[in-house]
């Protein structure tokens, strides 16, 4: 165990050296094209915000189930099928078909190329499942039915949040997929994420319909409130025109009436429809309405044919600039609710970082100290393979751009109290050892083959606890995790490799001295 | 080799552990543990006033006005910070914690929101869902590797003196009271690796021992591999109890908690792979036939 061939010696020096570069960029500003990489700071240590949304689906599965139905409707008209009295009852198509067509809807439905119950082809699932009673069929989404709707709305979902993240302006921003219905954003380096928060907490739909005064019209009407809750007003169902038509929004100034408002473009459809209604509707009032909430109404003067106009509804800067942001990235498919938020202030992720770094500095100084003064010479070479250790901890972690976390820190400083513990190990080995065998070699080389499968027990027990924290933790959990696991390999690096070859030279210098160790 | 007498001890510790034991699954039963926001859902805000003259209690008091429910106030490090945590979570408003700030500078003047935690329900659950998965999993794991390694006996001893450990450290977090938070999870789980790791170096020993000497009691044999690897032991605990003692001391408000149940788990777990996992090899009557007849299989 004791003999090192020249190229073995070489090849640790160079890993060590070169991993230890890797850990050294990260503190100095050297401009060189060889390495750029860096350790990411979590956001516990840089400040930023921690935002996990959930969709609210309900809206897109009735939405999905009534544009099934008229899909449905028209499909079974063209094969000469009765079906009637279709309803929604939860989140469920229901309807009647005559009973000597009953075997034939069926086979529609059960059909593995079915273009009405579709997906059976690739995912060995139809769309949907479904219930005979008498005459009564009821369907409901499959489970991959369901999946599929929710990974398609997450997909849209994920694409808005992107484009108002980004609108915004933050500085990398970090936005994930998480299971089939949630999205995390990672906001590094905000300290406020209130303006962020309340943007993504608007679906943002906006559409233009009619007020009216009677309740009986064609499309049926609805009772809205008006944004600042001043009033209610009835509103024509029929939608005149969507947000969907909108190709740019912008804050300006109004020169007559010097008010904030946000002027938008529309695209050709849009414009046509929007000319067409504005003819028709002269003298009405149109209501612009955002999310259910009518933001103003204003009384058509005359036919609007540019494909532009403006919405006004007494905003501040901002908060035109914001609704301007909102119609400009689109709406969500639906609501998206916060449900884990943690935001750290820059001020104390650097406390974090000053704290951590400075126990950091203490308890490897008590740990050197307290080596040294056990095993004098020894111990001195187990410091050395210990600092070696965390430039080869921190160059691995910089090499790999892993992130940084507070209770990453506190890993890397246990790593620091638990990495001594193989070469005490292996010293303790050696001391038992010297007490039979009179030769210093032999008894070195002994210790170091007798304590081998020990010191491989209690480090992988170790690392079997940092592999679960890893795939089980989340943040900065998962940060200490991999310090933790890290550490350990590194720490069995530099004891084999970087202790054992001073222990070599050392030991052969001095094979005849009485008391080594 | 003088040879401390650690079997002297071996019934009389064994009693005490398992009051310890008892008394803190009772503990844990009747008095429960302090969940965070992590697993109990709601809102931590950790605050930095700028006045010396704000106390707890003027703190609570512009809390309690704003119906947020139960309202908790705490010094955290120094004499300017507080943590606050409360029952409710609005993560449908996204003006709720701006709405409280505004609340706050207008009863006790500017603050600073150093952090702030909003868990909902469902996400909490699920964390302390996980969390229990894990130290489940690892639990397991570990029995797993040690039944890979060593004879049943040995797995026995060694998930004995896990359990102790694990069950006396959450049992000291309830009786005071202290925060169980994700980071004390991640504590646990380092504890169980370490206590596992220490009672491994002992039961190698013993091991080894055993196929060395026939003529031994396992009685005596494992009082002779506790003193052989004692050295390591204490050598090996006081270096990872003072890179501990630092984070507690210098790591800051945050690891505070984090670096007590490890300080904690690192004592018991010493303590544990000497006086709980050897007394269970010398209770199920481990001798030399046990590891020799388990090579010939």
């Amino acid at each position: 165990m004791l003999y090192f061939s020249k190229l073995r010696i070489i090849l640790v020096l160079l890993f060590t050296i070169i991993i230890s570069y890797f850990a050294i960029s990260n503190f100095t500003k050297l401009d060189d094209n060889l390495f750029s990489k860096n350790i990411n700071l979590g956001l516990d240590l840089q400040g930023g915000s921690y935002l996990l949304l959930e969709i609210d689906n309900r809206p897109v599965i009735t939405q999905k189930l009534q544009s099934k139905i008229i899909e449905f409707k028209k499909y079974f008209k063209n094969k000469d099928i009765v079906v009637r009295n279709f309803s929604i009852d939860n989140n469920a198509i229901i309807f009647e078909s005559k009973t000597d067509q009953i075997e034939k809807i069926q086979k529609i439905l059960d059909d593995d190329n079915s273009e009405i119950n579709p997906y059976f082809q690739q995912y060995k699932s139809h769309q949907f499942e479904f219930l005979i009673d008498n005459n009564i069929f009821k369907l409901s989404f499959s489970r991959y039915g369901l999946v599929l709707l929710k990974n398609s709305s997450l997909d849209q979902a994920i694409e808005i949040v992107r484009r108002r993240v980004d609108e915004v302006g933050t500085n990398e921003p970090n936005i994930l997929k998480r299971g089939n219905d949630r999205i995390l954003v990672e906001l590094p380096g905000l300290d406020d994420p209130n303006r962020i928060k309340s943007l993504l907490g608007k679906t943002a739909n906006l559409t233009f319909q009619f007020i009216t005064q009677s309740s009986d019209q064609s499309f049926g009407t609805e009772k809205l409130q008006f944004d600042d809750g001043s009033e209610e007003a009835i509103v024509n169902k029929r939608i005149v025109l969507s947000g969907d038509n909108l190709v740019d929004a912008k804050p300006t100034m109004d020169s007559q009436t010097n008010e904030t408002v946000v002027s938008f473009t529309l695209d050709r459809v849009g414009a046509k429809k929007f000319g067409k209604a504005t003819s028709s509707g002269v003298g009405k009032r149109l209501a612009i309405i955002l999310d259910g909430k009518i933001i103003s109404a204003p009384s058509v003067r005359e036919p609007i044919i540019g494909g532009s106009g403006q919405i006004s509804g007494n905003f501040t800067f901002q908060s035109a600039t914001d609704l301007a942001l909102l119609l400009r990235s689109g709406a969500l498919p639906a609501p998206l609710n916060i449900i884990e938020e943690r935001t750290v202030g820059p001020d104390l992720g650097q406390d974090s970082i000053d704290a951590g770094i400075l126990s950091l500095i203490i308890g490897s100084f008590l740990v050197l100290i307290f080596m040294f003064y056990k095993y004098k010479i020894f111990g001195l070479i187990a410091n050395i393979t210990l600092i070696a250790n965390l430039f080869l901890l921190i160059g691995i972690l910089t090499l790999f751009e892993a992130t940084l976390t507070l209770p990453g820190i506190a890993g890397i400083i246990l790593t620091v109290g638990m990495a001594v513990d193989a070469n005490v190990l292996i010293f303790e080995r050696i001391k038992e050892e010297i007490k039979n065998e009179k030769n210093l070699i032999i008894a070195f080389d002994s210790g170091y083959i007798k304590s081998r499968t020990t010191i491989l027990d209690a480090n992988i027990t170790t690392l079997i606890a940092a592999f679960i924290l890893f795939f089980m933790g989340s943040g900065p959990v998962k940060g200490f995790s991999i310090t933790l696991g890290v550490g350990i390999l590194t720490t069995l690096f530099s004891v084999y490799f970087i202790a054992r070859l001073f222990t070599a030279y050392y030991v052969i210098k001095n094979k005849d001295k009485e008391k080594i160790i | 080799m003088n040879l401390i007498s650690f079997n002297k001890f071996y019934k009389k510790l064994n009693i005490i552990s398992l009051i310890l034991i008892i008394v803190s699954l009772l503990l844990l039963l009747f008095k429960g543990l302090n969940y965070g926001v992590d697993f109990k859902g709601g809102t931590l805000i950790e605050i930095r006033t700028n006045k010396d003259t704000n106390n707890i209690s003027i703190i609570r008091d512009s809390f309690n006005q704003m119906n947020l429910g139960d309202v908790s106030v705490k010094k955290f490090g120094n004499e300017t910070d507080f943590i606050v945590k409360f029952e409710k979570q609005n993560s449908n408003d996204p003006k709720f914690i701006k709405n409280i700030q505004s609340n706050l500078s207008e009863s006790i003047g500017n603050v600073e929101f150093r952090r702030v935690e909003n868990v909902g329900p469902k996400v909490s659950s699920e964390l302390l869902r996980s969390g229990i998965i894990a130290i489940g999993l690892s639990l397991a794991a570990m029995l797993l590797y040690i039944w890979i390694r060593f004879e049943w006996q040995f797995s026995l001893g060694a998930i004995f003196a896990l359990f102790h450990d694990v069950i006396i450290t959450l049992g000291i977090f309830s009786l005071f009271s202290l925060e169980i938070n994700l980071s004390i999870v991640a504590a646990v789980l380092t504890i169980v690796g370490y206590s596992m790791n220490d009672t491994v170096v002992i039961f190698d020993r013993v091991r080894e021992n055993l196929k060395k000497y026939a003529d031994i009691k396992i009685f005596d044999l494992t009082n002779l591999s506790i003193n052989e690897t004692l050295s390591r032991t204490i050598i090996t605990s006081v270096t990872t109890l003072l890179a501990l003692i630092s984070i507690y001391l210098f790591g800051g408000e945050i690891l505070k908690g984090f670096s007590l149940a490890m300080i904690l788990g690192v004592v018991f777990g010493t303590y544990s792979s000497i006086y709980i996992a050897n007394p269970i090899l010398v209770f199920l009557k481990v001798s030399q036939k046990t590891i020799i007849k388990e090579e010939k299989d």
